[in-house]
């Protein structure tokens, strides 16, 4: 297993790329260039930064460092759950109800792997956890924003059905079931998909890197089958506990749909 | 949608319907329907004594208050004060249980399924559906067809077959003839007579100061959220 490392003047080749896309935008009049050019620059400042960040941490192989960045990556992805919906739920509920989502379905996913399938020493190995943590989570903040956007949106759009359920008597977990069903099956569609598409239609990105990092294919491919349960789990479960989370905060004592407990984006 | 707990004793005929006398026995002074001093942020405080077998008709503009007022009584929205069926308090009431006894029926209803039938609980509630819907002058295959497929007026029958179905003490009724023909009111307004007469309290809002006059032995004007006797 010996990676071929890359130089900065292989890095700057691909560069060139970017300034032929620019030249491209500059020629048929897109007007991206500037637009491309800087999120290149923003992409490689970012990378690299998260690169020195994790050699530190992973010398450092401290706990509460470890615990620390996962949280700052938990609290980032929780936000950008919580921003995602055209509509906002009171008392900084998108906040509560992404974070609190992406954190228990990353860290139950995350620490049910390290533990029993990859089994690092210790188990909390930064040079695991971290980017392990933030595979998962790239999956989890997916199935938790869909899942979020699809009940708020999907409880304004459903407000007359719903009602008229509740006023016939039927307690208020009944009533928004068809919703909440149809937002954990939002919160799963991409990585279904992903399963579906895996190694037909796309290579995934981890056997990729892992077969360029020397692997043999074989290899890779078991433990992307792994990450990807891993991802499915996430998702699921972040999906599921927004639903729960969202529909707890519309309803109160008297299984009322507290849609006045909505706000729209301002 | 199954009731989870008793509801009061179903009757399977189609019309009038009998239930057992309440606890407090015919002819008790306790009316079916009582607010006492029912109030939230939007609307309110109102007070109001139905007895059994008597209808309320509100009048009054768009926005005064009238949906605000039915849908406090059912508590589907937020609410102070205190509301009695029978003499017994709302609180005492799961929200369900109660809200099977005093039915609210949208002026808009809303509808959950793409088809009819699982709008009504199967049972001897659909049978009493499927019994009630020629005496509203439905056909009965209207019964069998998707819901986007039905008219306004054929869907505003239905939604009040549904809160009929129930056969609640109490019906709080928002326009339920606003979008039918002169024929189509007389057969909704026959049949609400007909529980009337088993009982029934009907809270009805109504912009036909006729059809306030055909039913309701109180009548009252909803003017900046407070009730007016008319």
């Amino acid at each position: 297993m010996n990676p071929i490392l890359l130089s900065p003047f292989d890095v700057a080749i691909a560069a060139v790329l970017i300034l032929v896309d620019a030249g491209l935008s500059l020629a048929l009049r897109l007007g991206l260039h500037r637009q491309l050019v800087w999120a290149a620059l923003r992409m490689v400042v970012q990378l690299v930064l998260v690169g020195f960040i994790l050699r530190t941490v992973f010398a450092l192989a401290s706990p509460p460092v470890t615990l620390a960045v996962v949280l700052v990556m938990v609290a980032i992805a929780g936000r950008e759950v919580a921003a995602r919906p055209e509509q906002r739920l009171g008392r900084f509920g998108n906040y509560a109800v992404g974070g609190s989502a992406v954190a228990i379905a990353t860290f139950l996913t995350a620490i049910l792997a390290l533990t029993t399938a990859i089994r690092p020493q210790p188990w909390y190995d930064p040079r695991y956890a971290i980017p392990l943590a933030g595979i998962v989570l790239g999956s989890v903040l997916n199935g938790a924003s869909l899942a979020l956007d699809s009940m708020l949106g999907g409880v304004l759009r459903e407000r007359t059905a719903i009602e008229a359920q509740l006023a016939l008597g039927v307690p208020f977990y009944q009533a928004i079931r068809g919703l909440l069903r149809a937002s954990v099956r939002r919160g799963l569609l991409p990585i279904i998909n992903q399963m579906s598409a895996a190694g037909i239609i796309t290579l995934p990105g981890i056997m990729t890197g892992q077969i360029l990092a020397g692997m043999d294919p074989l290899e890779a491919a078991k433990y992307q089958i792994l990450l990807i349960f891993l991802l499915s789990g996430g998702a699921g479960l972040a999906a599921v506990v927004v639903v729960y989370l969202v529909a707890f905060r519309l309803t109160d004592d008297r299984q009322r749909l507290r849609i006045d407990r909505l706000t729209a984006k301002g | 949608m199954a009731p989870d707990d008793s509801g009061p004793a179903r009757s399977p005929s189609p019309g009038v319907s009998r239930r057992p006398a309440q606890s407090a026995g015919e002819g008790s002074p306790e009316p079916r329907l009582r607010l006492v001093a029912l109030r939230s942020a939007l609307a309110g405080p109102f007070d109001l004594s139905l007895a059994a077998g008597t209808c309320a008709a509100i009048a009054g503009p768009s926005g005064s208050g009238k949906s605000l007022l039915l849908r406090m009584i059912a508590d589907l929205d937020p609410n102070e004060g205190d509301v009695f069926l029978d003499g017994r308090e709302r609180r005492g009431f799961t929200a369900p249980a109660w809200r099977r006894r005093a039915v609210y029926s949208a002026a808009e209803p809303g509808w959950w399924h793409d088809s009819v039938p699982p709008h009504f609980p199967p049972g001897a509630a659909r049978e009493l559906a499927r019994a009630l819907m020629p005496r509203l002058g439905l056909a009965a295959t209207l019964f069998d067809s998707p819901v986007l497929r039905l008219s306004t007026g054929e869907r505003q029958r239905l939604a009040l077959i549904r809160a009929l179905a129930l056969d609640p003490p109490v019906l709080l009724l928002d326009e339920p003839t606003g979008a039918l023909d002169q024929d189509s009111t007389a057969q909704v307004e026959a049949v609400l007579r007909e529980r009337l007469a088993g009982g029934t309290a009907i809270l009805i809002v109504t912009h036909s100061p006729e059809q306030a006059a055909r039913l309701g032995q109180q009548r009252f004007r909803m003017h900046e959220r407070r009730l007016e006797s008319a």
